[in-house]
């Protein structure tokens, strides 16, 4: 073994500039799934305390099915199976965007938001039950007492296990690749391909990926900081 | 329209008159499972009069008045506001809400959002009232309560007086037809008590309709128009205050003044 490593070559030039491009997609399909599944989950969340028995059963199914099966077969599911499963123009439309997008970002959304709704769920299982009560009974409906006084409140006490949920979405996208959607872990091994230097290339693809998730923390932390100094009973 | 037109005069009339009471509680039963919380309860309360329920814990007196607002669901008889039955499929139960305030015990105001904002927070989304005459009438309720330059606070950062009266206030944000308390000065330190009695004894002077669930007597006395004491589920004993405190009839209830006083 005489491996040489020449960082320069990954990090610089043609190269470099793939792994840029690699990370801009990267913080895209993360940043639209991380957006689309926030509101998923919550809306999954709602349904199960609605008390309305179908919608808590869809919300139960729901969370089960996606959560107990593994990312990757929901990945190939929605890229090879979406045309048995949605709707003929919904998937037109999609073949017109960003095909491997799209379906990265579903299944990235679907498998997240199965957890984030069991997350919210918890949040709004420990706001005081007289805080619903409260604003019902000044005729706010179960919708507006939800969206204006408990998600509020709920969403300040869940944020540490939100932002893992982030994270792991973040690196979850990872998987993508294997549909073929370019980025950052395919601009990796892409580099790799072309140039035999995988050691420096999935130590950038690393180092890139901590980064990443260390800001999001930071940044979550921060909100979290600033807006739950007065949530006190 | 047919019926009423086929009617005499006279009966028309007593129909009328019939539905003069302004909260009428006919025949409500209500179990929480085995449990009988309230058994067979008839009241009238008129508008502008002011109601005080008193009784000891689990008599049943709260669940009563959060049947009004239908906070609690009963299980027989009705209620009629404004002779109307607020079990009607046609009743929305948000307006009807927004008509019948509530002052809970623990106040229960909204941690997140300035006490402005806690007040506001209904008129706006329920009322569809437009921001800033949302927060006039609010800045005029404070003062009425008397806590105006706490608008910008949260209600963590007031003692419980003051967020009693910011929920009172909360409450009167919606312009409601009758007032419900439940034990509003239970929670209090003794030196606050005074402060959320006398805005609601203020209240009553302007001829709010009132049913105050509470164990402050000397309220009772001084602006209540009635009192009735419940134990067990039933009313035991209906009067004026006077009769009430010098002269009540009921073994139970001379047993309950007996404590209380």
């Amino acid at each position: 073994m005489n491996y040489q490593f020449d960082w320069k070559l990954v990090l610089t030039g043609e190269y470099g500039q793939w792994l840029i491009d690699g990370l801009i997609v990267t913080l895209k399909i993360s940043a639209v799934s991380i957006f689309f599944s926030l509101i998923v989950g919550t809306i999954i969340a709602v349904f199960r305390l609605s008390k309305v028995k179908p919608l808590e059963w869809f919300s139960l199914a729901y969370t089960e099915f996606f959560r107990n099966t593994p990312l990757l077969v929901q990945i190939f599911f929605w890229y090879f199976g979406s045309d048995a499963v949605l709707p003929k123009a919904v998937n037109e439309w999609l073949y017109q965007q960003d095909f491997e997008f799209a379906a990265g970002v579903i299944a990235l959304t679907v498998y997240t938001s199965a957890f984030i709704a069991e997350e919210i769920r918890s949040g709004i299982n420990s706001i005081p039950k007289n805080q619903l009560e409260a604003s019902r009974a000044c005729g706010l409906s179960f919708i507006q007492a939800m969206s204006y006084v408990i998600l509020p409140q709920a969403f300040r006490i869940i944020i540490p296990p939100l932002i893992s949920q982030f994270l792991n979405l973040t690196k979850n996208s990872s998987l993508v690749m294997t549909i073929g959607v370019m980025e950052l872990t395919y601009m990796a091994r892409q580099i790799e391909s072309y140039t035999f230097h995988g050691f420096e290339a999935f130590t950038a693809a690393t180092v890139i990926y901590i980064a990443i998730s260390l800001t999001i923390s930071l940044l979550v932390n921060l909100y979290n900081k600033y807006f739950l100094r007065n949530l006190k009973y | 329209m047919k019926v009423c037109l086929t009617l005499s005069p006279k009966t028309q009339l007593k129909g009328v008159e019939r539905s003069m009471a302004y909260l009428e509680i006919r025949n409500v039963n209500k179990w929480f499972g085995n449990f009988h919380v309230l058994k067979n309860i008839n009241e009238t309360v008129e508008k502008g009069e002011v109601l005080v329920i008193c009784g000891p814990s689990g008599s049943g007196k709260s669940t009563l008045i959060r049947c009004v607002n239908r906070l609690e669901e009963i299980d027989k008889g009705e209620i009629l506001f404004e002779g109307k039955s607020i079990h009607d499929p046609s009743v929305d139960i948000n307006n009807l809400r927004a008509e019948i305030g509530i002052v809970f015990q623990q106040f229960n105001l909204y941690p997140h959002l300035t006490v402005l904002k806690n007040i506001t927070l209904a008129p706006i989304k329920v009322r569809k009232m437009p921001k800033d005459q949302a927060e006039s009438i609010a800045l005029e309720l404070l003062e009425r309560v008397g806590i105006k330059d706490q608008a910008h606070k949260y209600p963590a950062e007031l003692s419980g007086g003051q967020q009693q009266r910011v929920a009172i206030a909360r409450a009167l944000a919606m312009k409601p037809k009758v007032m419900l308390f439940d034990e509003p000065t239970s929670a209090l330190d003794p030196e606050m008590i005074n402060e959320v009695l006398n805005v609601m004894k203020d209240l009553a002077r302007d001829g709010m309709t009132m049913l105050c669930v509470t164990h402050e007597m000397g309220f009772a006395r001084e602006v209540a128009d009635r009192v009735i004491f419940m134990d067990q589920g039933e009313i035991l004993e209906r009067g004026t205050p006077e009769h009430f405190f010098t002269n009540p009839t009921h073994e139970r209830t001379k047993a309950f003044l007996k404590e209380i006083l």
